[in-house]
Parts: structure tokens; sequence; C-alpha cells
């Protein structure tokens, strides 16, 4: 792989880094924080994205979409990351539109593509109950009930989960706890009767949910994919969640990076301007070796997903694992650097701290994915 | 040697062409590469240097050295009059992926290739070239390299050994340090200091001599490995003719600069050759339970290192393809260097931990003469040797990061 971009990739590259800067800065987010914006998001944002194209990146052009893959996508996330731009983004147009993608029926994909390209629905996946990403722990259960299922369990860490028009919902079919078969997907409406949702608003400011389902019934359309294989779905979704995250992690680092390198160029202590400190050169540019290996890996992982690569799970839990510890490094070494001002709300650097470790939880954090590349490679 | 384990995109070339070219190389590999030269390598000694004293481990090594001379393809993208097959980056691509297909050994590695080959090619005269160029390439020549000296370390420039103008030819004065193989090399590329009345970068000249010439006296240095593969060489009224000055006299640090970031890129990729999985060789010694290495402590040290070396080898191809063919990389080659060399030091901790105390072993046949501690030391020098991690760290603040003061 020689993981160059082409021109029409730098194009959207350079087209996404000057919409975030100039419609979803950092002050946006800051502004939804302190205003307690009941959504966590802006509206007027998400129709832009649509309008942008961004929002059907994934999906294909008889459904409204521009298709234009997962590295795409990856680029998108990284300008979101740099700027900490607050939209459903990942929930509905990279998790939910490959989801239906992936697994919908013509039907599913006809109701659901077109108003995901379009910015007209927002779609949650529900998915982790536990404190930590375990898909094949689900325990949510969904029993034949007539012609349908009827849905028992809770959910947790739904991204998205409190503004979602419908959300994909994992729920065991068969087996137990630990089985990654028996597991299955359906579309659920979070108004049916049943479904109450809390709205949990997280360290970095955006949003989740947990989720009850209490005796839920929905129809047999409701399923999405295979009865008892939605792992089938769900394996494709998580692995190019994972890489949209690590794409955002990418973007999230490096920003925190570049501007503590741009503060420790300004600062003056003892006379000096700190920058000229061996002790934060060499560990400055210990940050840069990192993030340059980090980004290999994130490129890497996006092409192998456009690629079909067999081998796109690795790459996708090794751009986890690497961008995980990386971005948590950066944002660490950042709040130090930065000092005392580092701890203070006014500095934006705590702001990509706290995005940072909501990031390398999401789908799975450093040992998970270090743990899974093992079992993966017989060790 | 180095060059051949980074797997290239081909791009914009004329597939079909190449289709065709490739077709031609896997035949001809098939024909002409000896069996033998498709075994792995299991030691230095499988390695060829060439020279005018080599002495060939096989029949078989000799004649893949020739036939691959022949061909112009052990230095496939030099030009044909200096001893290459002038072969595009795409075509030496393709010749590397057919080579790698029957685990065809490198036929020749050399400081000359790697080192002496690009500085001569971007800062030599035509007779130069021409001179010692081809040589290289046929494997008839070793070079090896002066440019340390013993209070010239990281800090190079200001290397002291002298070089005074006699009208007709230079005389040379002086002592090096870390010459490796300089016991074993036929010629030296070496920075020798022709004026010292300016700043330290200025006045230095790099030079070519023959290491017969009369007062040229090279010393093993004994290492911590208990192997040699560095002298302190001694120049004592060298006699070096004028035509063997490489580039403008006194700016000879432009060659010396131009051809550490070559060095460094080696030094980085090389704990790429290392063959088998860490976790393999983790897994052989140490055993599994319910298919996790028995140690859960190291099987997640390990699994990080697999994962930052695969996230670097990555790096190193996209850093190469990003820097165009045959184009220096700049300040990113210190960074490789930095990242590449740290994780080989980690990677032979790792290695020496898993191994426990079979590792240990220094003198048996069953450790191969002690292979295993005497890698792992040898790498201690990685981030020694080409410039340390500190000064690779400062020339990334100095230059990428441009931070005051570095």
């Amino acid at each position: 792989m020689g993981l160059l971009l082409t021109e029409d990739e730098v194009m959207l590259r350079d087209t996404a880094e000057g919409f975030f800067a100039d419609k979803a800065p950092v002050t946006s987010l800051r502004k939804l924080r302190d205003e307690r914006d009941e959504t966590g998001f802006d509206r007027s944002l998400w129709a832009e994205m649509a309008e942008m194209g961004f929002t059907g990146v994934v999906i294909d052009e008889d459904h409204g979409g521009v298709d234009m893959g997962f590295l795409a996508a990856g680029l998108i996330a990284e300008q979101m990351g740099r700027n900490l731009s607050a939209s459903p983004f990942l929930s509905t147009a990279i998790l939910a539109a490959t989801a239906i993608r992936e697994g919908g029926s013509s039907e599913q994909k006809s109701e659901w593509l077109p108003k995901i390209a379009g910015g007209e629905a927002i779609i949650a996946l529900a998915l982790d109950e536990g404190p930590k990403h375990n898909p094949s722990g689900t325990s949510a259960t969904a029993e034949k009930s007539g012609n349908g299922f009827k849905l028992n369990g809770s959910k947790a860490m739904v991204v998205d989960g409190h503004i979602a028009d419908a959300l994909i919902v994992a729920a065991r079919t068969n087996g137990e706890d630990g089985d990654s078969e028996g597991i299955s997907l359906f579309i659920v409406n979070p108004k049916t009767q049943g479904v109450s949702t809390e709205r949990t608003i997280m360290v970095d400011s955006r949003n989740a949910a947990r989720i009850e389902l209490d005796n839920v019934e929905v129809s047999g359309d409701a399923l999405l994919g295979t009865v008892d294989d939605g792992m089938a779905v769900l394996g494709k979704v998580l692995n190019v969640g994972r890489a949209a995250v690590a794409a955002e992690l990418l973007g999230a680092g490096s920003q925190a990076f570049e501007s503590t390198v741009a503060y420790i160029k300004e600062r003056k202590q003892f006379g000096s301007i700190i920058g000229e400190f061996q002790a934060l050169q060499h560990r400055a540019s210990h940050l840069y070796a990192e993030l340059e290996i980090a980004r290999s890996a994130v490129l890497a992982a996006l092409t192998a997903l456009d690629n079909d690569d067999p081998k796109a799970e690795l790459y996708c839990a090794m751009a986890k694992a690497k961008l995980g510890s990386v971005a948590k490094l950066a944002s660490q070494e950042g709040v130090q650097m930065h000092g005392g001002v580092g701890m203070t709300d006014e500095y934006d650097i705590g702001l990509f701290m706290k995005r940072i470790r909501v990031l390398q939880e999401l789908f799975g954090d450093a040992h998970y994915h270090m743990n899974q590349f093992a079992l993966a490679n017989k060790f | 040697m180095y060059m051949q384990l980074y797997a290239y995109e081909i791009e914009d070339a004329n597939m079909s062409d190449l289709k065709a070219f490739a077709a031609e190389v896997r035949e001809w590999l098939e024909a002409n590469c000896p069996e033998e030269m498709r075994q792995p390598i299991s030691g230095d000694k499988d390695i060829c240097w060439g020279g005018r004293n080599w002495k060939f481990q096989s029949d078989a090594q000799k004649v893949w050295l020739e036939r691959m001379a022949a061909k112009g393809w052990t230095v496939p993208t030099w030009p044909k009059e200096y001893g290459g097959a002038g072969l595009s980056r795409a075509e030496e691509i393709v010749l590397q992926k057919e080579m790698k297909r029957i685990n065809a050994r490198s036929p020749l590695d050399s400081f000359g290739i790697w080192m002496l080959g690009p500085a001569l090619l971007k800062f030599g005269t035509e007779a130069q070239k021409l001179e010692h160029l081809p040589p290289v390439a046929r494997g008839e020549i070793r070079w090896c390299q002066g440019y340390s000296e013993p209070s010239a370390g990281s800090d190079l420039a200001s290397l002291a050994t002298k070089c005074e103008d006699m009208g007709d030819h230079f005389i040379v004065n002086g002592q090096k340090v870390w010459t490796s193989y300089a016991d074993q090399a036929d010629w030296i590329f070496c920075l020798v200091r022709t004026d010292n009345t300016g700043k330290k970068h200025h006045g230095i000249s790099f030079v070519l001599f023959d290491m017969e010439t009369p007062g040229v006296e090279a010393r093993p240095i004994k290492l911590i490995s208990g192997r040699s593969p560095f002298c302190e060489t001694f120049f004592e009224d060298v006699r070096v003719e004028k035509h063997n000055l490489v580039g403008t006299r006194e700016k000879g640090w432009d060659v010396a600069k131009y051809l550490l970031t070559h060095e460094r890129e080696m030094i980085g990729g090389q704990n790429q050759s290392v063959s088998r999985p860490l976790h393999e060789l983790a897994a052989a010694s140490l055993g599994l339970e319910d298919g996790k290495l028995s140690d859960p402590m190291l099987r997640a040290k390990i699994t990080e290192a697999e994962i930052d070396e695969w996230a670097f080898g990555l790096t190193m191809s996209r850093k190469l393809a990003e820097a165009k063919a045959g184009a220096s990389l700049g300040a990113d080659s210190s960074m490789l260097k930095y990242y590449g060399t740290e994780l080989n030091k980690r990677k032979h901790e790792l290695m020496m931990d898993a191994t426990g105390h079979d590792g240990l072993e220094w003198e048996s046949d069953r450790s191969d003469d002690g292979k295993m501690a005497r890698s792992w030391l040898r790498t201690k020098g990685n981030s020694i040797e080409g410039g340390t991690s500190e000064v690779m760290l400062n020339i990334i603040s100095k230059h990428i990061l441009q931070l005051p003061g570095a």
C-alpha cells in the first residue's frame, strides 16, 4: 500500500477542512454545551453536511448518496476530530448507513438510505450494554412473538440515542452471553411502547443514551439481516466504525499536538521560550513520530475496507489500538505542556483530552483491540 | 537488501508493459536463481558483501552474483553505463516482487550500493562514476565509510582528520572510528578537513582512497556482542589523488548529509528484516494456554510491538511513496531512523524475555553461537550509529517542528 491520496481525495479533504473549521469549530461545541442545547448538535450544520454530500459518503448513488467510500468517510471524520465538530455523522452516516447498506432488505434501503443521505433521519446503534465494549456479550433478548419479535434488555453508550429517529438494536435470538452467534439486528422506532430513553451527557459534552427495552413489540419487517446472524452485518459495521473513530482520533490527536507545539513556541518562563527546552522538544518530536505512524495505520485500515481486503478486520483492530494510545498520549502531553492553563476550561486542550477519552473507549479500547489482534494471530 | 522489503504501489506505469516485464523477470529468475539462493538466510555468513578478498560461501553464491550483475540487477535503477539496468521505479518494484516470490536472496549487499552509489550519482563527475560505480555493481570493490572520529560522533561536523593540499595531490592524517568493516573493505569514502578557518560545517571535503594505500591501518573494535563489525582506522601521511575529491572542495558536508539520509533510512528499516514474527518465537518458547501465550503480561507487550511494527512498515512505504522516485525524504528520514531503531531494540528485549534461559547461551551450537544474545546486544548500537536517537529528535525539533533554539 502506498497510502497516497488521489486528487479527488485531496480535494475532499481540503473541502472538509475548510467546511468544519468554518462551520463547526470548537467554539460551536462550547456554545452547545454552555447553552445546554437539548439535542447537543446543530441541525442546520447537519443540513449543510447533507448538502455537501458528507451524509451520503458511503451510500450508493441509487439511494441518494455520493458513494465515495470509507477512505473518504475517514477524511471527513478526521476533520471533525480536528474541530471537535458535534454531529450525528458517526452514528448515522457511518454506522447506520453501513448496517443498512450491508444487511438491509430493498425496502429498508429505500426507506432509510435516502433519508440518511438527505440529512432527514438520525439513526443510532444500540449495541453495548456494560461498561466495556463487548459485542458477543449481548444479553438483550428478542423472542418470537406472533409474526414479529418482543425485545427486552438495556443498552448503554448509544451514541446519539437521545435524538434518534430509529434505533438499530442488537438482541439475542439464540445462544448465550459470550456467543457471537445468535445475535440479530432490528430497526426499532424509539417511540414504540416499552422503549425508554435517558439522555446521557458525556465527559466530552457530546451525547449518548441509556435505553431500556421492556417488552417492545416489533414486526418481522424490523429484522435487519438474517436471524441469528446479525454478526455478519455487525462485524462489517464495527470495522467501519472503528476505522472512522480512529480517523477522528487522528484528527483530534493531531490538532491537540499542533496547538501544543504552537503554545510552547510562545510561552516564556525563566526568560526563555519553553519550546527551547530539550525536555519538551524531545517529547514533542517523539509525538510527531507516533502521529506519523498512527496516520499510516488509519489510512491503511480505511483503504483495506474500500478494497474488501480479507485482512480488513485486522487492519481496523491495529488502527483502533494504535490510535487509542497515540491520541491519548497527544492529549496528555498537551495538557502537561500547557501547564496551568491546560487545566482551565478556557483553553481548548482539555476539550480535546475529553473527546479523545471517549473516542478511544468507543467500539473497543486499545487493550480490547490488542487482544483481538493477538487472537487473530493465534497467540 | 532493505530497499527490497518495501511494497510499493505501482502507479502511472503502463500496466501491459509491466506485465510483460514481470513475465520476463519471472522466467529469467526461475532459470537463473540457484536453488540454494532461495533458502532463508540463516546468519551473517549467508550475506554476500563482495570485494577483492571476498570468499564466496558457495559456488551458488558466486554464480548468483555474477548472473545478477551481468543483468545489471544488483543495482537495477542505476544507468546501464554504470553497471545498472536502467530500470524505472515501477520495474524495480516488479523485480523486487518477483524475487520475493521465489524467496531469492539479495545477490549483493554493500555500502557501495546503499551509500556511495547515490552520493556519486548525485555529486560525482562522469569520470568518477565510470571508475567507481561498475565495480560496486559487480561486487568487485567493497567500500567502507569514514565518518565518525573519536571527538566527532553525534557532533559529526566537528571532525578534524586533516587533508593538506600538496599541489598535485592531498595528504591525509588523522583517525576515524566506528568504520564498519574497514578491515575487510577495499576503498573508503571519507570526510576530511581541508580548511579549518571558518565555521565547522565549512571546510569539510569528501574524498575517496584505496585502503591499501601506505599509511592506512584498520584495527577491529571488539563490541559487547563479542563481534567486531567496526574498526578504528588510522591515517598517517596517506596520499590521495586530487581526482578522487567528490563534489565541491570545502562543501563535503552537503555530500555527507545527503548520504546520511540514505544511511538513516537503511538503519531504520533494518528491523523489518527479522523474519520470524515475535509471537511465533514466544509461542515456541513459552507455549499457549487456551490459544493465548502463557505469559499474559509478555503477550500484551508483544502485541503492542507487533502492531507498532506493522504500522511502522506502512509508514516506511508511505513516506517512500510520498518522496518521489529517488528523492530524499529530508528530515523524515530522522523520524524513521528514530522510530525504527527504538522499535528494534524493544523487539530484541522482548525476544530475550521470550526465550529466557535459552536466549542467554553464548557459545553453544544449540544457540547458533549465542545468536539471540549477540543480536540483542548488537541492536543497542542501532540508536547510536548514524546519529543517536537524541540527535534524531533534535533534527525533528529543528527542521519539522521548527522549535526555537533546536
